[in-house]
């Protein structure tokens, strides 16, 4: 073990990841000469030159496209978004290339890419820079999709992913990046994707987060066992495919469940997971499950205004308290 | 044409032997009544969803075919029956998958839009518009990165050229040097728009060079003159990592795909006329017979063959099963 940031910890496992295989190459827009724009690649153009870590222009969905044309015939690229943001531009290849060639082909030709880069609300970056993307990606069949929330689950996650056969998205996020953490130094640490993880063991309520609001999370919990509510906090870690059994069983255990999430809550991911939860295990519910999300609007430059569009912890610490007063049976 | 040309005794200058020749035209003749077949089925109903047929643009995928070697890829997009079967893919699972069996390529789950076929190093049959011109980038640089010698061949139509992929693909094949032919299979429309309707700059083929890509036109009509562009594309390729964009001047006999049959709003009868009159099976033919590397009997010959090899893909797609049930939910990931 080893305490090191988020940041650090995926740059370990891509040197690790790279070092195991020679098919892993990465390649991004400014992944190597000026070392990523977030420098998760740091050091990486050195250690392994250019023809692994390759610079590509401006051309989202030409550099996808051409991860997923290496990948079809024998490579396993990483592909760097400078920011989630710009993947739209490469949507097209995302979902109808990468996620489908599989299913496609009738099993003649998968495609093992990962495509990394930061996504979710930032800091005053306005509309384009700041939202989250996992909603665009987790919809399509073929894909995976990871939100890693600590430095630890950015390392095991993210060599799991690279092992993957199949097209991962792999989202992580700017305000993250220098969080420190405990992360082991075993190159063979692997987190397996789909597995999803109880950060905090409690009795009342199950609260569902992942990456900046599971942080937001655990605060409203220590607050909330003052109270004397007994907060379990799980995180799916994997967003697809989704690790249903442990959020159904936690919520057995709990009775009541709240999700929170970044993005805006229309057709989001607390939809699916009150869904299932509401499908599965009814009978088991003491109380509506409640959804803590972000505002249905584009995120806004203004700080005060940015504020009222992320879900604070007075919002989650609402929705907790509600569902444990409501009257169960 | 082939009237201009002296019988026997003197050389006929084809640069091919007579074996080369005869596979040309049974390559060009397969492709065709494939493609006959699969209009009759569709219009029968064993056909579902879009085709789109290959008519009249035979001697492009079978020139570049025949300077390829097997392990060299090949990538298109949905009107790809042909360079499948040149690539020499089995035209009894060809059949299969355009019918949605399960002896398909792809098991039935690609159709006509989506073929693919790992054992002849054909990457597919993709449907969105310019999206596997990167995937062919991709696989140039993987070559380069493995440090084989081979190079891929990538079709695409002149509907593709005013995506950004197009560019994208040039620019980064022409900036890295990959080993990857752009082969733009100018069929003069793009459904019904016309190239001059939608090019700023119609004459594709001077994209190339704004990329500094060696790039010409060639008579995609003309076999022999793609499989010679073609050629000198592929040994730049290969020895020095050289893109190239080849401009094939062709031409599609039907409409855009089956549901657009006769392909008659946006062009006259007159002009599809006058475009059958440079067929590439019929021009080929005679140069051949005229030259005398085919006699009338050879023709015949290898018109029953294609004919028996057609109908016996048809009779294999008929009688394969559908796929069962259970495989709606394979094959979306692969499991380790």
């Amino acid at each position: 073990m080893a305490a090191m940031t988020y940041r650090e910890a995926l740059n370990l496992a891509l040197r690790e990841e790279m070092r195991r295989d020679p098919r892993v190459f990465v390649i991004g827009e400014e992944v190597g000469l000026y070392e990523g724009a977030y420098k998760v690649t740091q050091g990486l153009l050195k250690e392994f030159g250019g023809q692994r870590v390759v610079d590509t222009p401006i051309a989202e969905s030409g550099f996808t496209g051409v991860g997923i044309g290496a990948a079809m015939v024998g490579l396993r690229p990483v592909i760097e978004m400078m920011t989630f943001n710009f993947a739209l531009l490469a949507l097209d290849q995302i979902v109808n290339s990468a996620a489908k060639m599989y299913y496609m082909s009738g099993g003649q030709f998968n495609v093992p890419i990962v495509i990394r880069g930061p996504g979710g609300p930032a800091a005053q970056l306005a509309a384009q820079h700041s939202q989250s993307m996992e909603t665009y990606f987790y919809h399509v069949p073929g894909l995976k999709v990871v939100r890693p929330t600590t430095p630890m689950d950015a390392k095991g996650l993210l060599k799991s992913a690279i092992r993957d056969d199949n097209p991962v998205i792999f989202i992580e996020a700017e305000t993250l990046y220098s969080v420190k953490g405990e992360v082991p130094d075993d190159p063979e640490f692997l987190i397996p994707l789909g597995k999803a993880l109880v950060r905090r063991e409690g009795t009342d309520v199950t609260v569902i987060a992942y990456m900046g609001m599971m942080y937001r999370a655990m605060e409203a919990a220590e607050e909330l066992e003052k109270e004397g509510i007994s907060v379990e906090l799980v995180d799916p870690r994997t967003l697809r495919p989704m690790d249903t059994e442990t959020i159904i069983g936690s919520v057995r255990k709990t009775h009541r469940a709240v999700v929170v999430e970044a993005g805006a809550g229309f057709a989001g991911m607390g939809s699916e997971i009150v869904a299932f939860v509401t499908e599965q295990a009814f009978d088991d519910l003491d109380a509506p499950v409640e959804r803590v999300t972000g505002a249905n609007a584009p995120m806004p430059y203004a700080r005060n205004l940015e504020k009222l569009k992320t879900p604070s912890k007075d919002k989650i610490l609402a929705a907790v308290r509600r569902v444990c007063n409501a009257n169960g049976s | 044409m082939a009237k201009t040309l002296t019988r026997g005794g003197a050389s006929p200058g084809l640069g091919v032997d007579a074996a080369v020749a005869k596979q040309l035209l049974t390559d060009m003749l397969l492709i065709r009544r494939f493609e006959e077949k699969a209009a009759e089925a569709y219009t029968l109903g064993k056909i579902g969803g879009f085709l789109h047929l290959y008519i009249g643009e035979e001697a492009v995928a079978v020139g570049t075919t025949s300077v390829l070697r097997p392990d060299d890829y090949a990538i298109s997009a949905y009107r790809e029956h042909g360079h499948c079967l040149a690539k020499g893919s089995d035209p009894k699972r060809v059949m299969a998958e355009l019918y949605g069996r399960r002896d398909g390529l792809s098991k039935g789950k690609g159709g006509s839009m989506h073929l693919f076929d790992r054992s002849t190093n054909f990457l597919g049959g993709h449907a969105i518009v310019g999206a596997h011109l990167p995937i062919a980038a991709g696989v140039g640089f993987a070559i380069k990165y493995q440090g084989g010698d081979q190079v891929i061949v990538c079709y695409f139509g002149d509907g593709a050229v005013p995506e950004g992929e197009f560019h994208e693909s040039m620019n980064l094949a022409a900036l890295w040097k990959l080993p990857v032919i752009f082969l733009c299979e100018n069929n003069r429309y793009a459904m019904g728009t016309s190239v001059e309707r939608a090019l700023a700059q119609p004459e594709i083929w001077r994209f190339g060079q704004t990329y500094g890509v060696p790039s010409e036109r060639v008579d995609g009509m003309d076999v022999l003159a793609v499989r010679e562009a073609v050629a000198r594309a592929v040994t730049r390729a290969r020895q020095h990592k050289t893109p190239a964009l080849l401009e094939a001047d062709t031409y599609r006999y039907r409409g855009h795909s089956m549901r657009d049959p006769a392909g008659a709003v946006y062009r006259t009868k007159e002009e599809v006329e006058r475009e059958k009159l440079r067929d590439p099976i019929v021009l080929f033919r005679d140069k051949l017979l005229a030259a005398g590397l085919l006699a009338e009997a050879d023709v015949r010959t290898i018109e029953k063959d294609v004919s028996d090899r057609v109908d016996e893909a048809v009779a294999f797609a008929d009688a394969s099963p559908e796929p069962p049930g259970e495989w709606l939910f394979t094959d979306i990931y692969k499991e380790a």
